[in-house]
């Protein structure tokens, strides 16, 4: 028993792979990468991707950094254990300032990794492209464009078609067997 | 000719040098006969205003600096712009000299041999503190602003001409012990002009703080050149909104900048607190000044920094206008506040002559700046990497 769970194409060069990536995003596609050895100028509007909205995620990370560092200090020096220190005051909120920007940085950058993965869906130990063989030239001189099944839009013959059309050198459907 | 795009022109050149001339003038002659009126006002309203200016003239050369050593291609299209405002720079000396001759007994408290004999630590420092010191160093300082800005503007121009690789190496040979002269001028111009007017107090970022004004004063200058000049010919296909971005994005970077050596200088003087050194502060707290300190922080800092930090508002013309404009203004508030509450120490002061001195110096610096900016080539002809600057993108 085996399912298509999506189609490979192979394209010649980044050029080809730009204008496979507009047909395909023309085609309005969903569920689709393209894949290269190297990042291509002018890919992301090709694909017609939207902004990343890591910027805003790391954002907040970034201020609960800086909340958690000035509501610390805060806490333990005015509240928790309210001691004169250099006689500064109690709430010093200057001397916290140092620390609270160091935690919002902090916060901010270990925020960009994890939502970076997040955003990426990583880790991810398989991915359908890998039952092409063709797919291992990826990380030498191969271009693809993969669309998946579970698009809308995914029709086995019309999808191959399309990618056929749009340039591609030869297309791999993906199927997986259970075994 | 280093590119196919059709090249940028400017309507009505000629009838801005006039009025750029005609307002410096004007400025000035009002401004002037505040001499009569109130020379000790006159004479701080002329070091507030030159200082500005040269700030921003400060800013232009370090600007051509950077971009050199970087080796930049975004910026190749603006350079002409930039290295216009460099070459405003050496030409203060027309303010800066009246000031130097005239006007030091009566900005710095360290020029009056009474003050002096009276505080020791006044006659410990006169060994640098004093009028004729002061005055060969500012000769100095011009001397190699003249030198650097001629060297690095002459070779710019000859670029035009012989559009050979050789003259960027040229370029950034020149650039590189170039800046350590710019930080070193700027950072002592900085200390000598600024800073010695509380003869007492020091702070050793304090260049750096002069510096990021600097650099901030040039960027809002340069959006706002290119705004000015989009609705003539070709200037929207060779200045775009990728441009626009990056120049946003440096106007972003320094503001935060200079919010981080601003409280960096504020934060050691209070933790460690120390009278000689909170005293500054003190005096820019107290009797009203409360609400210039805190207008800087509000205007200087949070403001652009709340609305520059989209990436949308970088790319917006509407908003960099908006910006490029506030912060000039807020750079000119900045020195305001380093430089005015020495002269009224019980309230800020708003004198008329601040005004006139700001429009005739700056008309004159416009003027100059606009008359150096036209007669040449507008954008670098000569460089091979015009036209990867032009169709740059942010990707």
């Amino acid at each position: 028993m085996s399912k298509v769970v999506g189609v490979l194409g192979q394209f010649r060069d980044p050029t080809a792979l730009v204008h496979g990536a507009e047909a395909v995003r023309d085609a309005g596609y969903k569920q689709w990468d393209t894949h290269s050895p190297f990042p291509i100028h002018g890919m992301d509007q090709a694909m017609g991707m939207k902004r990343s909205g890591l910027g805003y995620f790391i954002g907040l990370c970034a201020f609960l950094g800086a909340a958690t560092g000035f509501g610390l200090q805060s806490w333990a020096h005015a509240i928790a254990y309210p001691a004169i220190i250099a006689g500064k005051p109690l709430f010093a909120w200057q001397a916290y300032i140092v620390i609270t920007f160091a935690l919002l940085v902090l916060f901010g950058a270990i925020g960009s990794v994890i939502g970076m993965l997040l955003f990426n869906r990583l880790p991810r130990f398989h991915h359908p492209v890998f039952y092409s063989d063709r797919f291992e030239s990826c990380s030498d001189d191969g271009f693809f464009i993969s669309i998946e099944a579970d698009d809308p839009q995914f029709d086995q013959e019309n999808t191959v078609r399309l990618l056929k059309e749009a340039g591609a050198l030869a297309v791999d459907i993906l199927e997986e067997t259970d075994e | 000719m280093m590119t196919d795009h059709s090249l940028p022109e400017i309507n009505n050149a000629a009838s801005w040098q006039r009025r750029f001339w005609i307002l410096g003038a004007l400025g000035l002659v009002v401004y002037l006969t505040g001499l009569w009126t109130d020379p000790e006002q006159f004479w701080a309203s002329g070091l507030l205003n030159t200082v500005f200016w040269i700030t921003l003239g400060l800013g232009g050369l370090f600007f051509v600096l950077i971009h050199h050593i970087a080796g930049s291609v975004w910026s190749v299209n603006i350079r002409r712009q930039a290295e216009a405002v460099m070459v405003g720079l050496p030409w203060m000396l027309l303010f800066a000299l009246p000031l130097l001759v005239w006007g030091v007994p009566h900005l710095f408290e360290w020029a009056s041999p009474d003050a002096v004999a009276a505080h020791p630590v006044l006659r410990e420092k006169a060994g640098y503190l004093n009028p004729s010191a002061f005055r060969f160093r500012s000769g100095v300082y011009f001397v190699l602003w003249i030198v650097l800005c001629g060297l690095l503007y002459r070779v710019s121009l000859r670029q035009d001409r012989e559009p050979h690789p050789d003259l960027i190496r040229r370029m950034r040979i020149i650039s590189a012990p170039g800046i350590f002269v710019f930080a070193l001028t700027l950072t002592f111009f900085g200390f000598d002009w600024v800073m010695s007017l509380d003869p007492l107090w020091y702070s050793t970022i304090f260049g750096v703080y002069i510096f990021s004004g600097s650099y901030l004063v040039i960027l809002a200058f340069l959006i706002l050149l290119n705004l000015a000049l989009r609705s003539g010919p070709a200037w929207g296909d060779v200045v775009t909104v990728e441009h626009y971005h990056d120049l946003g994005k440096l106007l972003f970077a320094f503001t935060v900048f200079w919010g981080y050596i601003g409280g960096s200088q504020y934060f050691f003087i209070w933790y460690t607190n120390i009278p000689e050194e909170t005293v500054w502060y003190l005096h820019r707290w107290e009797h009203g000044w409360k609400w210039v300190t805190l207008l800087l922080i509000v205007g200087h800092f949070v403001i652009p920094f709340l609305t520059l930090i989209f990436r949308a508002s970088k790319r917006n013309l509407r908003v960099l206008l908006v910006m490029a404009l506030w912060m000039i203004a807020m750079q000119w508030v900045d020195l305001y506040w380093l430089i005015v509450p020495t002269f009224h120490p019980h309230a800020p002061h708003l004198s008329w002559m601040d005004g006139a001195a700001f429009l005739g110096i700056g008309g004159i610096f416009l003027g100059i700046f606009w008359r150096t900016f036209t007669t040449h080539p507008l954008v670098p002809v000569g460089d091979p990497k015009l036209k990867d600057s032009i169709e740059f993108t942010n990707s």
